[in-house]
């Protein structure tokens, strides 16, 4: 995993969260997650009566894959090379990085174009071939700004979704030369018209165009991308050389599963019925084509991803990218996507980000969690979030690392909950006592051992009686 | 072994450590072969199984909703004029880039004299262009378009302003009818180096999820739909 947004320690993740909390321009800038996505997925779905069976027609495509992957790979190579096109297989992100740059230095490439790749991020492409002495534009708008800042993005379909307009201008006042000190960027309508000004220039001047893939499709050797700028096709079309970087677990076996994927993802995801653009790229340029690459490459990225296999947190191999947990996650719409200080962030990426970095490496990120269960309710491809969350917390948990007093609090709790009387007598001791020094206002404004809770809001206190104490009284009176 | 190869070993070998399989099964071989000759359907949403003129109805309507107007032209003459038309109404030079494709070299151009027509891939001044689409998908207003000197693809994405002609004959239902077209013009298992699904102008939502057109396609889409 690349660069120090993978290491999410507990340190930086509560310190992440509590920045986040208390950035106003960031907390304004996610209130349009709320208003964009949700609202807009409710209604795509509404539209397709049949995308829960849909739902289900997914999920056995992508199991069916992954039992079968192997030959999937192999089927989907035979016919990339069959069109002329050649396929790299890369066991991690630096074989990855090192295929890439030295494709690149191979077709003498002094600058690079890339569409939006999530994987391209993982593997920290951008640094590698600039170190390698190559210019790297980005050219998604979320990207590009991305890019000018210096940021990682804070979600995956929406890269930008932390930022808002007047931040942006200011990025762009800064960063593109040349153009007058004086002029207009105040509407978001300015800023992407100077956006494709400044990168139409990158489109026809480069060497490379990098792609990911949103589906490979074993049938006929083809890489899909899922776009609405169109930048991605730009990327491909012009250079002599076009590199599509995707990870093993993209791949479905037919026209036919890529159709039923696609009908689930930007309904998900935007909440599109459909992207402006799907577009299906195979192999290189053929006899008498008047454009598009002179050679085709795709590097397929392991990284991690066959460790997934046949064991506990296969199901996360189903997911497409579409963003719709995040979007839903209470947790994500209240601090953003940065504070997991993960490169995929929200519930996919606390699922996925341990599996590939290591639990080590994102010990809060499964924790970050309500357990609300929206992000499975809203998964296209059915991926049991929760419980794969809660797996990570056993595995955290029996692999004996959690803080000392987080463990002692545990046991001790294990201890009485054991035991029913003892738990019942602790309870009947407790509770009125709380109740009795929370006062009239009926909540702690602070109280000792619990900072971190009243730090940031009041603990409601006990009533004077525990539930049990309530519920048989309630069975008396009822059976009364 | 070569370094391309160990990479391709080590990667193969890591997917059947774990899915506990040797790659050599005869019944996963099968099921993976046949699953690709077949390509089975899944389920079809029910907007897509209507009458064709329904479907010309719907997919008209999908396109209005994504942002594309849609002129329906009922003799060739009208086509003609509708591609004049979509150049005038953005204050476009009445002159636009096109391939050699067959079908749109045959209008009868003479109805709209005015018209300048260049030819072959888009270049980085051309302001607009015309492609023909091979089939269209009612159920979300996708239109197909394949690369190759009839209509090439930088013509889909280099201009501001993009006209595709569709014959109403060649409007499906479903992604999956369009793919059987490309199917039986290019044979099973096989694409023409880019297949488009083209279902409205070029746009962004990337800002404060304000939708903007344009971004680095298209502004304007225009879809004229012949017969």
């Amino acid at each position: 995993m690349a660069g120090a947004s993978e290491d999410a320690s507990p340190q930086t993740f509560k310190q992440g969260a509590a920045r986040a909390l208390a950035d106003a321009k960031l907390q304004r800038a996610l209130l349009n997650v709320k208003r964009g996505f949700i609202v807009k997925r409710a209604l795509a779905r509404s539209k397709l009566p049949e995308f829960d069976r849909l739902r289900d027609e997914a999920r056995a495509i992508k199991d069916h894959t992954l039992q079968h992957l192997d030959l999937y790979l192999e089927a989907y190579e035979r016919k990339v090379i069959e069109s002329g096109g050649q396929v790299h297989f890369a066991p991690t992100a630096g074989h990855a990085r090192d295929i890439v740059l030295r494709l690149c230095k191979g077709a003498g490439a002094k600058l690079v174009t890339k569409g939006k790749s999530m994987v391209s991020e993982e593997i920290g492409l951008n640094a590698h071939l600039e170190a390698g002495g190559i210019e790297v534009a980005e050219t998604d708008l979320g990207e590009h700004i991305i890019q000018i800042r210096g940021e990682a993005p804070s979600h995956i379909i929406a890269p930008v979704i932390h930022l808002n307009k007047e931040e942006i201008a200011e990025d762009f006042a800064r960063a593109h030369g040349g153009l007058p000190k004086e002029r207009p960027l105040g509407s978001v309508q300015d800023l992407v018209a100077e956006a494709r000004a400044v990168l139409r220039e990158k489109f026809i001047a480069a060497d490379v165009g990098i792609t990911g893939a949103n589906l490979l499709v074993a049938e006929t050797g083809s890489s899909i991308i899922v776009t609405n700028e169109g930048n991605g096709d730009l990327t491909e079309t012009l250079p002599r050389l076009h590199i599509v970087i995707a990870s093993i677990e993209k791949i479905v076996p037919t026209l036919e599963d890529a159709c039923t994927i696609l009908r689930l993802l930007a309904r998900s995801g935007t909440g599109q019925e459909i992207t402006s653009y799907t577009t299906f790229a195979t192999g290189p340029r053929r006899r008498g084509d008047p454009d598009g690459p002179r050679s085709y490459h795709v590097v397929l990225l392991d990284n991690g991803r066959s460790e997934m296999l046949g064991g506990d947190f296969q199901d996360m191999l189903r997911c497409i990218r579409c963003g719709a947990c995040l979007n839903h996650c209470p947790v994500y719409g209240t601090i953003g996507g940065h504070a997991y200080g993960s490169l995929y962030p929200g519930p996919m990426g606390a699922v996925l980000t341990p599996a590939l970095a290591g639990i080590d490496h994102a010990r809060d990120l499964p924790n970050a969690s309500s357990f609300c269960g929206r992000c499975e309710e809203v998964c296209p491809m059915a991926i049991p979030l929760p419980s794969l969350m809660r797996k990570w917390r056993e595995r955290d948990f029996e692999r004996g690392d959690p803080p000392l007093a987080q463990r002692f609090a545990l046991k001790l709790w294990a201890f009485a909950a054991k035991r029913p009387l003892l738990y019942h007598a602790l309870g009947r001791a407790v509770a009125p006592l709380l109740a009795r020094l929370a006062g009239a206002q009926g909540r702690f404004r602070s109280l000792p051992f619990a900072g971190a809770w009243t730090g940031t809001r009041d603990l409601p206190a006990p009533e004077g009686k525990t539930f049990h104490a309530l519920y048989a009284e309630r069975r008396r009176s009822r059976d009364r | 072994m070569s370094a391309p190869d160990q990479g391709r070993a080590a990667v193969l070998s890591r997917v059947r450590a774990a899915l506990v399989v040797s790659g050599a099964e005869g019944t996963r071989a099968a099921a993976v072969e046949d699953r690709l000759r077949r390509h089975p359907r899944g389920t079809i949403p029910a907007r897509a199984l209507q009458s064709p003129e329904a479907c010309i109805e719907l997919l008209e309507a999908m396109l209005a909703s994504q942002g594309a107007k849609v002129t329906r032209a009922t003799t060739p003459e009208d086509a003609v004029r509708a591609v004049a038309w979509a150049l005038r109404a953005h204050d476009l030079p009445l002159c636009f880039r096109m391939g050699t494709d067959p079908v749109l070299g045959t209008l009868p151009w003479d109805a709209a004299p005015e018209l300048e027509r260049r030819f072959g891939a888009a270049e980085a001044e051309d302001r607009a262009a015309l492609s023909r689409a091979v089939a269209a998908a009612a159920e979300t207003g996708t239109l197909f378009l394949i690369s190759g000197a009839d209509n090439p693809t930088t013509l889909s994405f280099l201009p501001e302003a993009h006209t595709i002609l569709i014959r109403s004959s060649d409007i499906v239902g479903c992604y999956e009818e369009a793919f059987d077209l490309l199917r039986a013009l290019f044979g099973a298992g096989t694409l023409p180096r880019t297949v488009n699904m083209i279902s409205g102008p070029s746009r962004t939502a990337d800002i404060e999820q304000t939708i903007v057109r344009g971004a680095h396609g298209p502004k304007h889409l225009h879809v004229v739909i012949v017969g």
